[in-house]
């Protein structure tokens, strides 16, 4: 945006319409949100006295993108990317986190996370740490292990590549708990977290995330063929759509079903957000001293000595 | 008349590390006056940063403060608006801007109105001012200062440029949000303040100058995009969003008259008018609170409004007005 504030804005929607499906009222000046964003995670690290960052690459398209973005305010000599996937995980997404390496020329890892799942839930007919009954363990405890060995890796090669974690979470799955506390959702800061998944396609176009990327179905790739929408059962840009009006608009229950938002989607939307509020929040404390962390102890996370050196 | 040189400079302070932006202000106090400037703008709280919360306490200063004095000193022969946090004789902290001029502490203006919704919580942490007042500049005309929300209430504007305020002054640190697609910058919050200034400079037939800073505080980002407006609304200049920089506009302070003498609003404003009205809004409000709180218990009536409705017509009181 420097020069005139006008010049390198571009329509949104025009050249990635194709691409994906964008609700109207979701489009956002692909440029600002690139500044705001790119000058945030330079602002995070440079407060925290870090100049390396590293994130998790999926071959999804929120780590795509923050990849991308992460790569411009740092340079792509000092982002690290790692691959973590799971013996399950499909080869397509390890070939298109590749693709985002060769692309933006940054550092990567893959670290195979199979023997740290195996050494716990253990695998037919071995069992492992948790014993006979973890070689049972339903899909949800499994895909929540899964992303928190992944935290574990990030943080672990957080020490060795001396960087802070980039969170890659996005709005919509923040806001009905589409993730796992402790897991995917640990950072140190996050890029994304106030874009919508729509929001995400389109910023991710207008940066130059690999095509691919951005048309493919998102997934949390913890089985073959898994994807979100099908495990929601509804798509994203209806979700999008819902939770704008509903939580960025304030809009009542009345007048979304007036715009014609179907009464049963609302209602399991509604209640996934309100069940996953705890997974937004600073874990509570109980109040018992003058001052407590949070309540009356408040302070900028970057003060004058907080950072590192 | 000789143009006035302004600068405005968007600068991005660093969070609570008073000294840094000190040296800061004034090094480019000394660039802005080798490039001629005659009056330099600072952002609010442009000496401490904006999302204080508590470290608000630690960098407050005294307005005699002797660094803020030395800043001053460093005015002979130009005028300066910088902000801060100031700690008044009792301890309460304000969001203040002074203006510096010839070496002193000419004015201070405490910031009116404190945002405490949405992201901002300002009233937990200062105490609101509670004088609004013009000041004659060394640059020969009446500024009116304020801070930011002061101009979210249209009250102000006004009291200064009834007060002969020519130049209106708003230095602010306004966090960009609403990223849009469908408006001319992709950012709600700029789109407002453009429309507020055009309007105040127009209304009020007044230059009016918008400092607002850059970088982030936090997760917040502030989004720049100062402006100068001409007393006949039209947009002198507009920095870049988001860019740090000091930017020079001329202004040909004479417009002031020529704008007022073609369209003299000022001249029929109605104070008189405006301030009676004011008075019986007042009084009707008390009334209607006093009713209230006089009010029996719950059961007989049961709609507020029928209550309000009453106090205008029945309840009124036959005094002489």
């Amino acid at each position: 945006m420097s020069g005139d504030a006008k010049a390198g804005r571009k329509p949104p929607a025009e050249t990635s319409g194709r691409l994906f499906e964008l609700p109207p009222e979701l489009a956002i000046d692909t440029e600002v949100a690139r500044r705001v964003t790119v000058g945030f995670i330079r602002n995070q690290l440079r407060q925290a006295g870090f100049e390396r960052a590293l994130l998790g690459l999926s071959g999804g398209i929120d780590s795509a993108l923050v990849a991308f973005l992460a790569a411009e305010a740092i340079g792509p000599e000092r982002l690290l990317c790692v691959l973590m996937p799971f013996r399950a995980s499909s080869a397509g997404s390890v070939d298109d986190a590749r693709t985002v390496v060769e692309r933006l020329g940054c550092a990567s890892e893959l670290v195979d996370i199979s023997p740290m799942v195996d050494g716990y839930f253990g695998r037919e007919p071995e069992p492992g740490a948790a014993g006979m009954e973890g070689l049972e363990a339903s899909q949800l405890r499994r895909g929540n292990f899964m992303a928190r060995q992944r935290m574990c890796v990030l943080y672990d090669r957080s020490v060795t590549w001396g960087g802070l974690v980039v969170g890659t979470g996005n709005k919509t799955e923040a806001l009905i708990g589409y993730t796992t506390l402790f897991g995917d959702s640990a950072c140190a800061f996050n890029p994304i977290g106030d874009l919508y998944k729509s929001q995400v396609r389109q910023v991710a176009a207008a940066v130059g995330v690999p095509e691919q990327i951005i048309r493919k179905a998102p997934s949390a790739d913890l089985w073959p063929g898994q994807t979100d929408e099908a495990e929601a059962g509804f798509t994203y840009p209806e979700l999008d759509r819902l939770l704008f009006w509903m939580i960025d608009k304030r809009r009542t229950d009345e007048e979304l079903a007036a715009m014609g938002f179907p009464a049963a989607t609302m209602e399991r939307v509604k209640r996934l957000v309100a069940t996953s509020e705890f997974k937004r929040q600073v874990p509570p404390v109980a109040k018992l001293g003058p001052r407590t962390t949070g309540v009356d102890y408040l302070y900028p996370r970057r003060r004058p000595g907080s950072a590192r050196r | 008349m000789k143009p006035l040189r302004i600068a405005l400079a968007q600068l991005a302070p660093r969070l609570g590390v008073l000294e840094e932006n000190l040296a800061r202000h004034s090094a480019l106090l000394a660039e802005a006056r080798a490039a001629g400037a005659g009056l330099v703008v600072f952002p609010e709280l442009g000496l401490t940063g904006y999302q204080l919360q508590d470290l608000a306490a630690e960098v407050a200063i005294r307005r005699d403060d002797p660094r803020l004095m030395g800043l001053a000193a460093e005015t002979a022969g130009l005028s300066a608006i910088v902000s801060f946090v100031e700690e008044a004789d009792d301890h309460r902290l304000f969001i203040a801007a002074a203006l510096l001029e010839d070496g002193e502490v000419r004015f201070l203006h405490r910031k009116l109105f404190l945002p405490t919704y949405g992201l901002f919580d300002e009233r937990r942490f200062f105490a609101a001012g509670d004088r609004l007042r013009t000041v004659e500049s060394r640059l020969g005309v009446r500024l009116g200062i304020a801070i930011c929300e002061d101009f979210w209430h249209m009250a102000v504007p006004e009291t200064l440029a009834l007060d002969g305020a020519q130049v209106l002054i708003n230095v602010s640190s306004s966090p960009g949000r609403d990223l849009a697609a469908i408006n001319e910058v992709g950012l709600g919050t700029a789109v407002s303040w453009r429309t507020l200034m055009r309007t105040y400079a127009q209304l009020t037939t007044s230059f009016t100058i918008f400092c607002n800073r850059v970088g982030m505080d936090e997760t917040i980002s502030f989004w720049g995009g100062s402006e100068v407006v001409s007393p006949s609304g039209e947009t002198l200049f507009t920095a870049p969003l988001f860019d740090e920089g000091l930017y020079l506009v001329d202004v040909e302070l004479g417009d002031v008259r020529r704008e007022r003498i073609g369209l003299p609003l000022l001249r029929d404003e109605r104070p008189e008018l405006h301030l009676r009205e004011l008075r019986r809004i007042l009084a009707e409000r008390t009334e209607t609170t006093l009713e209230v709180a006089s009010e029996p218990p719950a059961g007989h009536r049961s709609k507020p409004k029928a209550r309000t409705a009453k106090s205008k017509t029945q309840g009124r009181k036959p005094k002489a007005r």
